[in-house]
């Protein structure tokens, strides 16, 4: 596991590489996403030959907000790694449905869920939300509720949408305990921002 | 249904007129062979299917959304709703991410109820797919013999957890309790005459001329179709694929029971049948050694932070009281992390892709269905078949919607 991370550190293009809880995970940059891709597959020291789950991961305080995901497996050597790239609601991240087919619909989906564009995807149309859909409902800034709900008219005869009425408004119950969710007492501000400044110095 | 006909007007002179004839027809979203609500646009060359295009989504219930605003605990209960023919083995896959993250020991008889289960829930899966799959080209007779059967396995499972269908009986760190006195003896029961029944249906499909006119040779994937289709379980083990999870990557007790992994070896529909009929002769002998490795003991983790204590010690530990109400209130933290945990779902690699930000809540929580890979291939599969043939290959590919739309 440590020589397949040590070995995908080596590739260009490859920001991080290593082994998180037992898994490979290696960061990779947008540009060199589809040479390391094709590598991963026909390199015979990697031969993924699956894509087995491609999926987009919502961090809307990064700058980079989304993340895109790629659980690839190969049966052969029966080892598995997850590459990371990391991009924003305007960039695209070029599309690996040419490396293997299956990510089409794992694309449409991210693409119908997130908003994250694909580039050199042949068919990104949204795939599991309602035909004119609009918004991307997985984004953590799309309310649990979404927007408009549907019924059957009886008078128009037909299935109308309507903006969402919530008898009762939706409970969002914060279980943090004052104990750890507080983190700034009343009149204890300095200290609280020095620790912050701390904090901040830590990780740059 | 829409037709579209496309017709040159006949020339001036005497030449032939060659006429296209192209219909597009809107297969579903309520069709009995559909497996649910798919949605299929074929595009047909008379009886000819020329291009299929799935529209899914129409089942979509954002439980992955719905999972982001539960508790760990709490979003167990929607691995059942997902694919509802196998719902223990998607339990499986979340409580195996969730005790990556959190570091939980799971007790051997837990893991040894897992393993009886999961393969309960496989004989389960196969009886409603090659059943309903037979009713589809026509045989009728094999799920109404099935559902008898299935009728049995539900019991096991009602007896288990207190319901037929959606269990809802895997726990972080365990199950939820256990097996019931003298269920693993009605179990070992079922699993000596259950073999008779499997011979029996054999007989009613496997030789069958109807049965191999429509299934051999249909939807036919190499191994190299299939494995970049991202095809996973019996539908990549018909393709001559020789992968199982149980076997390449062993998780709860499936390194210590003895089994083969049937491989097909033409990756047509008759094979991918074939492959789930050898599979539940495989469950039972893996059942068979569940009950009898199984020894007593406890069936979920003695640390009270991810289980609740037992009732008794409730009355009695103070600290038993706070531990339970802390559980079912605010439910346990997971540590920061992520990690794609899977399973061999009986329909193939079903995975939870899990991050935790450290919260009582995921942060993230992506359901690999198995049945969406599947499913994306039809276009490929049916390219050149009869309309009848992509019936078929659909009963073949073993899909749920419910697992399929989230």
């Amino acid at each position: 596991m440590t020589a397949l991370a040590e070995q995908m550190g080596g590739l260009a293009g490859v920001a991080s590489a290593g082994v998180e809880l037992g898994e490979v995970v290696a960061r990779v940059r947008v540009e060199a996403l589809i040479p390391v891709m094709l590598t991963l597959r026909d390199d015979p020291r990697f031969a993924f030959e699956q894509l087995m789950d491609l999926c987009g991961v919502d961090w809307p305080e990064r700058g980079e907000r989304f993340e895109v995901v790629y659980n690839l497996l190969s049966v052969s050597l029966n080892q598995r790694i997850r590459i990371i790239v990391a991009t924003d609601a305007t960039t695209p991240v070029p599309s690996v449905s040419g490396v293997w087919p299956v990510a089409t619909w794992w694309e449409r989906e991210a693409w119908d869920l997130y908003g994250i564009v694909f580039s050199g995807q042949p068919d990104l149309r949204r795939i599991l939300t309602d035909y004119g859909f609009e918004g991307h409902p997985m984004r953590k800034d799309f309310p649990l509720s979404g927007y408009v709900q549907v019924r059957y008219d009886e008078d128009r005869k037909q299935v109308v949408y309507e903006p969402v009425k919530l008898t009762q408004d939706f409970r969002n119950f914060d279980f943090l305990s004052p104990w750890e969710a507080i983190t700034s007492l009343p009149g204890d501000e300095k200290a609280h921002a020095a620790r912050l400044a701390a904090e901040k110095e830590a990780k740059p | 249904m829409t037709e579209t006909i496309i017709s040159k007007p006949a020339p001036a002179d005497n030449r032939r007129t060659v006429e296209i004839d192209s219909h597009a027809i809107n297969f579903g979203p309520q069709h009995p062979a559909a497996h649910g609500v798919l949605r299929l646009i074929l595009e047909m060359d008379g009886e000819v299917v020329e291009r299929a295009d799935p529209h899914i989504g129409l089942l979509h219930r954002g439980t992955e959304k719905l999972i982001e605003y539960k508790s760990y605990l709490q979003a167990n209960a929607y691995f059942d709703r997902l694919d509802y023919v196998s719902p223990m083995a998607q339990e499986h896959a979340y409580v195996r991410a969730i005790e990556h993250l959190a570091a939980i020991d799971v007790p051997e008889r837990a893991q040894w109820i897992r393993t009886l289960f999961d393969e309960i829930t496989r004989v389960l899966n196969h009886l409603l797919n090659l059943t309903t799959y037979a009713l589809d080209v026509g045989a009728i007779t094999p799920s109404l013999w099935g559902f008898e059967e299935r009728e049995k396995l539900m019991e096991f499972y009602e007896a288990a957890s207190g319901a037929r269908l959606h269990a809802n009986y895997y726990r972080p760190g365990g199950v939820n309790r256990d097996l019931p006195a003298g269920l693993a003896d009605r179990i070992a029961e079922w699993a000596e005459e259950f073999p008779k029944f499997i011979d029996d249906l054999e007989e009613l499909l496997t030789a069958n001329r109807i049965w191999k006119q429509r299934t051999v040779d249909i939807g036919v994937m190499s191994a190299q179709q299939a494995l970049a289709w991202g095809f996973s379980g019996p539908c990549l083990r018909a393709s001559g694929v020789p992968w199982d999870l149980r076997r390449a990557q062993p998780y709860a007790m499936y390194d210590r029971v003895q089994f083969n992994v049937a491989v097909g070896r033409n990756g047509d529909c008759y094979d991918r049948y074939l492959v789930r009929m050898v599979e539940m002769r495989e469950s039972v002998k893996i059942i068979k050694q569940c009950l009898a490795l199984m020894k007593p003991g406890p069936v979920k983790t003695l640390d009270h932070k991810f289980t609740p204590p037992s009732r008794a010690e409730m009355k009695r530990s103070m600290e038993a009281l706070i531990h339970h109400f802390k559980l079912y209130t605010e439910g346990f933290h997971v540590p920061p992390g992520a990690t794609y945990a899977a399973v061999e779902s009986p329909k193939g690699e079903f995975a939870v892709y899990l991050v935790a930000d450290g919260t009582n809540r995921p942060y993230r929580c992506k359901i690999r269905p198995t049945g969406f890979a599947h499913l994306q291939a039809v276009d490929v599969m049916a390219k050149r078949h009869m309309l009848a043939d992509a019936v078929a290959i659909i009963g073949s590919l073993d899909i749920v919607f419910g697992e399929i739309d989230r």
